[in-house]
């Protein structure tokens, strides 16, 4: 990835981001965050991690933040909009950021870089890609696991109707 | 390539905002809603039901994804990856059979 690309879409993660946070009308913070989560999926794009980008564009850009807005459409936030956007807490919250920003600041100099895993780049472009590096594992090694995940997504599936059906049968 | 792409789109954006007739009246300034003049507020609390809906459409949207690095590698790994796929839709299908009977598709 050139760095000018990723300077353009770095930077406007972080712009969307605390644009997000300081908007008063909470639709409008969701719409940032859509904006947001394009860009990441552009960053994901440019590293060869096209799955990656597909899922953030697939599940967070389409169906997470939906239900974000539906929840925002739930919510009663007429009294939200109406007060300040942010606390009086927030001297504490700065003074905690920058103390944790100090503290990763300081451990960047004993940052060792783990020992490679067999998925660097060479064998990721003799598989034909991130996707199908990944569909080769996860449908042979981890065959279980992603049996598994159909089960948690059944959970889900009938934990939402139980909670939120008005009228259960 | 990229300037290029950049130049025609904004290109295409300034030559429309040259081009065409601005002619604005308060009628044309109003939000569409089916010719009818906007009563009310827009936003309201909505039911719990759309929710439900919303939480669905996420549940099955996961479900989607992992069909596309199955599709992708469905050619290599052949049958095997056949079975786990069709043995993962139909665990999903327990739980769409579930919604169904449940009326939960059903806007009550």
């Amino acid at each position: 990835m050139s760095p000018g690309a990723f300077a353009y879409l770095g930077g406007m993660v972080l712009a969307c981001a605390a644009l997000a946070i300081s908007r008063r009308n909470p639709v409008h913070s969701v719409l940032w965050v859509l904006v947001m989560f394009f860009h990441l999926a552009a960053i994901y794009l440019l590293l060869g991690a096209e799955f990656l980008a597909a899922v953030q564009v697939i599940i967070y850009a389409g169906a997470i933040l939906v239900l974000f807005l539906f929840a925002i459409m739930v919510l009663n936030i007429r009294q939200e909009e109406m007060g300040p956007r942010f606390s009086g807490g927030w001297p504490l919250a700065l003074a905690l950021v920058l103390a944790l920003a100090v503290m990763l600041l300081g451990a960047w100099g004993s940052l060792r870089l783990p020992e490679a895993g067999p998925f660097g780049p060479e064998l990721l472009a003799q598989k034909g890609g991130h996707t199908k590096a990944l569909g080769e594992v996860l449908y042979t090694t981890y065959l279980l696991p992603f049996e598994l995940a159909s089960l948690v997504l059944l959970v889900a599936i009938i934990g939402a109707i139980v909670l939120a059906k008005k009228r259960l049968k | 390539m990229m300037v290029v792409a950049l130049g025609f789109a904004l290109g295409a954006l300034l030559v429309g905002y040259l081009v065409r007739p601005r002619r604005p009246y308060p009628e044309k300034l109003t939000p569409y809603e089916s010719g009818n003049p906007p009563v009310g507020e827009p936003r309201w609390r909505f039911s719990v039901k759309f929710y439900i809906i919303a939480m669905l459409f996420v549940l099955f949207d996961v479900e989607a994804v992992y069909l596309y690095p199955w599709a992708v590698v469905l050619e290599r790994i052949g049958l095997y990856a056949f079975v786990e796929m069709m043995l993962f839709i139909l665990i999903l299908l327990v739980g769409f059979i579930y919604a169904w009977r449940k009326d939960a598709f059903v806007w009550d």
